[in-house]
């Protein structure tokens, strides 16, 4: 198989321009000024390329919806906010091949017609910031930033933008409230941000992920790039593991692998005297499967669909027999209702409520009730939002809760964690 | 008044450069501000506001919306230990218990002599490497209580 994403992983110091270039960095941009920007977007929207952020929808398509009467300026901003727990994917890219990243984020300015673009980084990463900002400065030093890049004409400013720390500022409405010097309160959809986003204009947000593949689609096609993959998942994803298993770490493996195939040939398998019990698939705001969904599943959009979880950020967390389900789910309770931007009332008051009855439910201090409770605390909050954080508690809850209910009614017979 | 130094204002000319607005200048002003004094008081979020032309309530609206933002001083080691699930599968809690009991203080809170402040924090993207904590600007990972006595040995 081709590495698309991490074939420069290995390369020593390969976020520096020399290097990168020496691995055939920045060669796509020959092809991308021979091509029109429409061309561009018909290449990946026929990739099958599907945002990497977590909601999957094809990247081709969301560009087309891009006014193209040149009314406005068009903007570009890269998410790079990565906060979903889970997920330490894009920190890999931004540190050991933010060039790649780039090189994306000018195809995808080209293809829309941006001239401006800003990567929207968190507040907390240090070293990606470093990489990012370094690669950038070489980038405008070697003339593929600034005005008429490789004297194509087109002309590509870049700016990187740090946050501050808040996880909804991942959410792009957040995202781009924030990037105008406000809070990260997202907004009322529609109008999409392709019709009025930053600044009032036209914009798309990617995912690092995202734009990191673009180089290797344009450099060998569409129809290669689908070859990888299954028939709707196309290409290849990065996971991130997590938990006790051998080797946790980021791994980029073709859509459609088996999650159990995965589990062992990449992350090892579990660690000595630890048993799986369940997998978060996709970052911590998704459906947990149980040990057994764990062996028929598949890496891939419609196979997580079919087990009713999502693949969301490709965030694999795997908990351990030995971990208390209902100590797992009040942390992640507790996560939400932090990260609650408190908008909405239904997401600030029912994150909030299931927080506080998790952690009792969690300390043998639960009522009875408390279990039914929950579910209805997360059926009210989901779908009645303006993003989809309160459902990203409500379903995790659910899953939590239907697969594994004796572990939380235990907790409320014995009044205390059977776990200690 | 708190005053911009010339380093300060140079690097806020160049931000201004990158945005249509200046409102958008308003969190890289913020870092600025707090790498210059240290943390963001109310007489430097006036100042933040007069230099944007911005109004001082929009800009403790954002301050205090963020979790990076100081609003009263740090010790000169931060050490923010992430609590998140994947963390806390890998024992995030008893390293955050080993910190209190070496430190003598609890999560929030900062040491007399002004040498360590403790705090908790939600996932950093570092959960292929938990336990792990941030010190200052870096990442601390695969943390024991062994490895923390040796950090804070090397930090006192
Ligand atoms: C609460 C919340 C947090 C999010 N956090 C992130 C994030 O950290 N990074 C990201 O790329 N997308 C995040 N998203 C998804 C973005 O809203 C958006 O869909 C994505 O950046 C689009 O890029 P893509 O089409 O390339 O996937 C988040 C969404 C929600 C609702
Ligand atoms: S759902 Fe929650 S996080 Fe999203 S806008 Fe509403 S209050 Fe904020
Ligand atoms: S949970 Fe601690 S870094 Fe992700």
């Amino acid at each position: 198989m081709d590495y698309v994403l991490t074939k420069n992983f290995n390369v020593p110091e390969a976020y520096r321009i020399d290097v990168y270039e020496r691995t055939g960095g920045y060669q796509s941009l020959k092809r991308l000024f021979t091509m029109k920007p429409v061309d561009v977007i018909e290449e990946v929207k026929s990739s099958g390329l599907r945002g990497r952020g977590g909601a999957g929808f094809s990247a081709g398509l969301k560009w087309s919806f891009i006014p193209k009467d040149g009314k406005k300026n068009v903007y570009l901003c890269v998410n790079a906010d990565e906060s979903e727990p889970g997920t330490f994917k894009d920190r890999s890219l931004l540190e050991l091949d933010p060039h790649r990243l780039v090189e994306g984020v000018i195809i995808a300015a080209y293809a829309i017609g941006a001239k401006t673009a800003y990567i929207y980084i968190r507040g907390e990463f240090d070293l990606p910031h470093t990489r990012i900002k370094a690669a950038v400065a070489e980038a405008y030093q070697k003339g593929y930033l600034g005005e008429s890049i490789l004297q194509s004409g087109f002309g590509l400013n870049l700016y990187v933008h740090r946050g501050a720390g808040a996880y909804i500022c991942g959410e792009e409405t957040g995202l781009i409230e924030s990037l105008e010097g406000k809070r990260g309160y997202p907004r009322i959809k529609p109008p999409f941000p392709a019709i009025q986003g930053l600044f009032q204009s036209p914009t798309i947000v990617n995912n690092v992920e995202t734009l990191s593949v673009l180089p290797y689609i344009l450099m060998v096609g569409a129809n290669a790039y689908r070859a990888i993959g299954t028939e709707k998942s196309t290409g290849t994803k990065l996971f991130s593991v997590s938990g006790p298993v051998q080797r946790p770490g980021v791994y980029e493996v073709p859509m459609g692998t088996p999650l159990r195939h995965f589990l062992q040939e990449q992350a090892g398998g579990m660690l000595p005297g630890k048993v799986l019990k369940a997998v978060i698939p996709g970052g911590s705001s998704m459906p947990v499967l149980n040990a057994q969904e764990v062996e028929e599943v598949n890496l891939d959009y419609e196979s997580m669909a079919s087990k009713g979880s999502m693949l969301g950020s490709g965030g694999v967390i795997v908990i351990p027999e030995d971990y208390c389900m209902v100590k797992a789910l009040a942390n992640l309770g507790r996560f939400y209702a932090h990260e609650s931007c408190g908008q909405c009332s239904p997401c600030r008051e029912g994150t909030g409520w299931a927080a506080k009855v998790l952690a009792r439910l969690e300390a043998g201090k639960g009522e009875a009730g408390d279990i039914d409770l929950l579910l209805d605390i997360g059926r009210k909050m989901t779908g009645a939002t303006i993003c989809v954080l309160a459902d990203s508690l409500a379903m995790p809850m659910a899953s939590f809760i239907k697969k594994f209910r004796p572990e939380f009614e235990e907790h409320l017979t014995l009044k205390k964690c059977p776990k200690g | 008044m708190a005053e911009f130094s010339e380093i300060s204002k140079k690097e806020i000319e160049e931000i201004l450069n990158h945005y249509p607005t200046k409102q958008a200048a308003l969190l890289p002003v913020l870092w600025v501000a707090q790498e210059q004094f240290g943390w963001i008081s109310e007489g430097v979020m006036d100042l933040v506001a007069q230099t944007l032309d911005i109004s001082p309530a929009h800009v403790y609206g954002v301050v205090t919306f963020y979790t990076m933002y100081y609003r009263k001083p740090v010790g000169r080691c931060h050490i923010q230990v992430c609590r998140t699930l994947p963390c806390a599968l890998m024992g995030a809690e008893s390293i955050l218990e080993h910190l209190e009991k070496k430190l003598g203080i609890k999560e929030g809170e900062t040491t007399p002599d002004g040498q360590f402040t403790l705090s908790t924090v939600e996932c950093l993207a570092s959960c292929g490497t938990a336990p792990m904590l941030r010190l200052n600007e870096e990442y601390r990972e695969n943390l024991t209580p062994e490895k923390i006595d040796q950090l804070l040995a090397a930090l006192k």
